[in-house]
């Protein structure tokens, strides 16, 4: 069997069900194989957006998303997505063709050293020049692109290598010497934990994206029902905490609630739960370390001590650690802490009303009141993302964003993905007018492939939060109006794409009438002040 | 703190751009770096000398752990290990001065390798100071060139660094 054919029996063994893709010269050996397999192709229109597709049909599929894309320019393109996905440690596999292996390293047509070009954002990749490690080679990048702490893992493979004769073995096991991730927490740290745990008195759990990385919302519900303390999330860990956990004080951060910030700094004891504490969570992390515990869970050893001290580090699969911890510890709760933070939750959150235009806040209240319990809301960058982020309660449903690399045009593809993954489950994409610019090419993969994914467009003609900043910084702003953009009605009517516009707030009810109506793909675009501030005003004062 | 790190990779293109581009992008300090086949048949050890902050170092350790090449690793203090490099150094030299210069040669225990009526080449292998020391005790003669590898080291007593633990 040709090497091309082997690898989409390798796919086929791993239960690939769809590939996000883009076809091009030095890929067209796998493409031949691909034709006559029973796997889905879904065509973007860029190949960025394959790898951000790939991603949404990860994060909502909870397997290894894959696309593939031709050598040079091909493979160039995807960066964006990969390095979006390395941040979020999302599992993708991949696939570049390249050009003759007797020909790499003299620059000809279309040939880009893909490997060496995503090595700072990429958990590992691999230039396949031997025709008999195929098979090996694709079960390694699945396994270590979902095993440990997820990522990316890039296959390159010359045209020539893909038309050599092999024979299809594919080893049941990845066997990797020199990779071996840590699975359970070290019994010891887990003791000290469970005693610090006890002797607290205003413990606070963080949950982040790792919750959803190692399929433990389960047990974190479990834990929080046994050990009773006030919860907050990342913007990754958007919809980790229980559903309805009573003390869920919301998203911690530069862009979180207040109630979430004060609890951070008011914590004696801070659980982090698969978080790494990036820099738009806690800024200055070293102010934790100084009057609190910190028990740090993290698989990725590396993550431990890198932006904040650990008094107890615990490496390990998260769902794991929480089920020792689960065993270890008492039942046990904190009313007086709880009250107190009761205090912080009445602070108000008024939201801008402005009478000619939508104030977004209100939309996406009504949006969320709206939507189908266990929906995908994809979030793009920037305004429309924080006011998403602050406003989102779906029972059941996921929010999907770029949260480390903040990759503008990853929210359409990445829905792409997430209705290619459940077709059954309703999936919304919103996105300002700015970075719905950069993926609306893929209206037409929703068209093309049966993708019914409904938009929403905040357009306010501006990159809102790049004025914000320019206004904030420099007094005055340069290069963030986007006069000369389309009708977004109409071009979604190109598309044969139905779609609606909300202008004022008493626009809104009929507006979600008509966007919930729609069976198929459809396009909502709301016009918003271009003075809106991404945090609602009060929250200065 | 100086540190020496000894790192077991598989020997496969793209392992050394890997580890040199993880001190580049993430700003770690680094003196010097030596890679060498071992006795094992694939596996090759990169011997790193880096001084940073405690902390920077532990991010070190773990950084490199990451790469999925990298099958094991240690870090010794400089009192742990055994470590040497080879400095290649051509210094002017006539015949009033070439004796001269052969003597402190013998003396500092680098060896003559190279003359001729104008110049003389020598190979110093020894610690990172002791080589120092000789290319000081040479400039007065005016040096001509001067190649040096990075540090290798050894783990000091029978302990080994295996594949196998």
């Amino acid at each position: 069997m040709k090497v091309c054919e082997a690898m989409v029996k390798c796919l086929e063994a791993e239960g690939v069900p769809v590939i996000f893709g883009y076809p091009g010269a030095a890929i067209c050996p796998f493409y031949d194989a691909l034709s006559r397999s029973s796997i889905r192709h879904i065509l973007v229109r860029t190949e960025q957006s394959a790898a951000h597709a790939a991603s949404g049909f990860s994060r909502i599929s909870g397997r290894c998303g894959v696309c593939s894309a031709t050598s040079g320019p091909g493979a160039t393109n995807l960066i964006s997505g990969i390095a979006a996905a390395y941040m979020d440690s999302i599992p993708l596999v991949i696939l570049t063709g390249q050009v003759d292996s007797r020909l790499l390293g003299r620059d000809v047509f279309q040939e880009a050293d893909i490997t060496g070009a995503v090595e700072p954002f990429i958990k590992h990749s691999y230039l396949v020049k031997n025709e008999k490690e195929i098979c090996r080679i694709i079960k390694e990048a699945f396994y270590i692109a979902q095993s440990g702490r997820p990522g990316p893992v890039l296959v390159d493979v010359p045209m020539d290598v893909q038309g050599r004769e092999t024979r299809f073995d594919y080893p049941k096991k990845a066997e990797i010497r020199s990779y071996k991730p840590s699975s359970k927490g070290h019994p010891g740290q887990i003791r000290r934990a469970a005693e610090a745990i006890a002797h607290a008195d205003r413990p606070l759990l963080l949950a982040g994206g790792g919750v959803f990385g190692s399929g433990a919302g389960k047990v974190l519900e479990e834990f929080l029902s046994k050990a009773k303390m006030p919860a907050v999330h990342t913007m990754m860990g958007i919809g980790a905490l229980p559903e309805g956990y009573p003390l869920n004080l919301g998203m911690v951060g530069v862009h979180g609630v207040r109630a979430a910030n004060l609890a951070i700094g008011r914590a004696d004891l801070l659980l982090l739960a698969g978080t790494r504490i990036a820099d738009r969570s806690v800024p200055d992390p070293s102010l934790l370390a100084k009057d609190k515990k910190v028990i740090h869970m993290d698989i990725d050893p590396a993550e431990i001590g890198k932006n904040v001290e650990a008094t107890i580090p615990i490496v390990g699969d998260l769902r794991l650690i929480l089920e020792q911890l689960l065993e270890e510890i008492q039942p046990i709760s904190f009313p007086d802490w709880e009250r107190e933070t009761e205090v912080y939750r009445k602070a108000p959150l008024t939201l801008p009303l402005t009478g000619h235009f939508v104030s977004p806040h209100l939309l996406l209240k009504e949006l969320f009141r709206r939507m189908e319990p266990g929906a995908v809301f994809c979030a793009d960058v920037g305004q429309n993302q924080i006011w998403a982020a602050r406003m989102f309660r779906l029972p059941g449903g996921r929010f999907l964003t770029s949260g480390g690399m903040g990759t503008m045009g990853y929210a359409i593809p990445a829905a792409l993905g997430a209705k290619a993954a459940a077709p059954e489950r309703q999936v919304i994409a919103a996105c300002g007018d700015g970075a719905f610019q950069m993926s609306m090419m893929e209206l037409a993969t929703m068209v093309q492939h049966n993708l019914p994914v409904k938009l929403i467009v905040f357009a306010n003609s501006r990159l809102g939060m790049v004025r914000e900043l320019q206004e904030r910084e420099y007094g005055r702003t340069e290069a963030v109006n986007l006069d000369g953009s389309p009708d977004f009605v109409k071009l979604a009517g190109a598309y044969g794409i139905p779609a609606f516009r909300a202008e004022d707030n008493g626009g809104i009810p009929g507006a979600l009438d008509l966007f919930f109506a729609e069976k198929g793909p459809v396009l909502l675009e709301v016009r918003v002040d271009p003075e809106e501030p991404t945090l609602p005003r009060d929250y200065y004062e | 703190m100086k540190r020496t790190i000894s790192v077991l990779v598989e020997n496969r293109a793209g392992v050394l751009s890997r580890v040199a581009g993880l001190f580049a992008r993430r700003g770690f300090n680094i003196e010097s770096l030596a890679v060498g086949t071992t006795a094992e048949p694939g596996v090759s050890c990169i011997t790193i000398v880096a001084d940073d902050k405690e902390n920077v170092m532990e991010q070190i350790n773990k950084q490199l752990n990451k790469l999925i090449d990298v099958i094991k690793l240690k870090e010794y203090a400089p009192d742990e290990i055994i470590s040497r490099e080879l400095m290649l150094i051509k210094v002017t030299a006539n015949a009033q001065t070439r004796g001269e210069i052969a003597e402190l040669a013998k003396l500092a225990g680098a060896k003559v390798c190279g003359l001729t009526r104008t110049s003389i080449t020598m190979e110093c292998c020894d610690t990172t100071d002791r080589v120092e020391n000789f290319l000081e005790l040479c400039r007065p003669y005016g040096i001509k060139r001067v190649v040096r590898t990075g540090a290798a080291a050894i783990e000091k007593g029978s302990g080994q660094l295996s594949l196998d633990e």
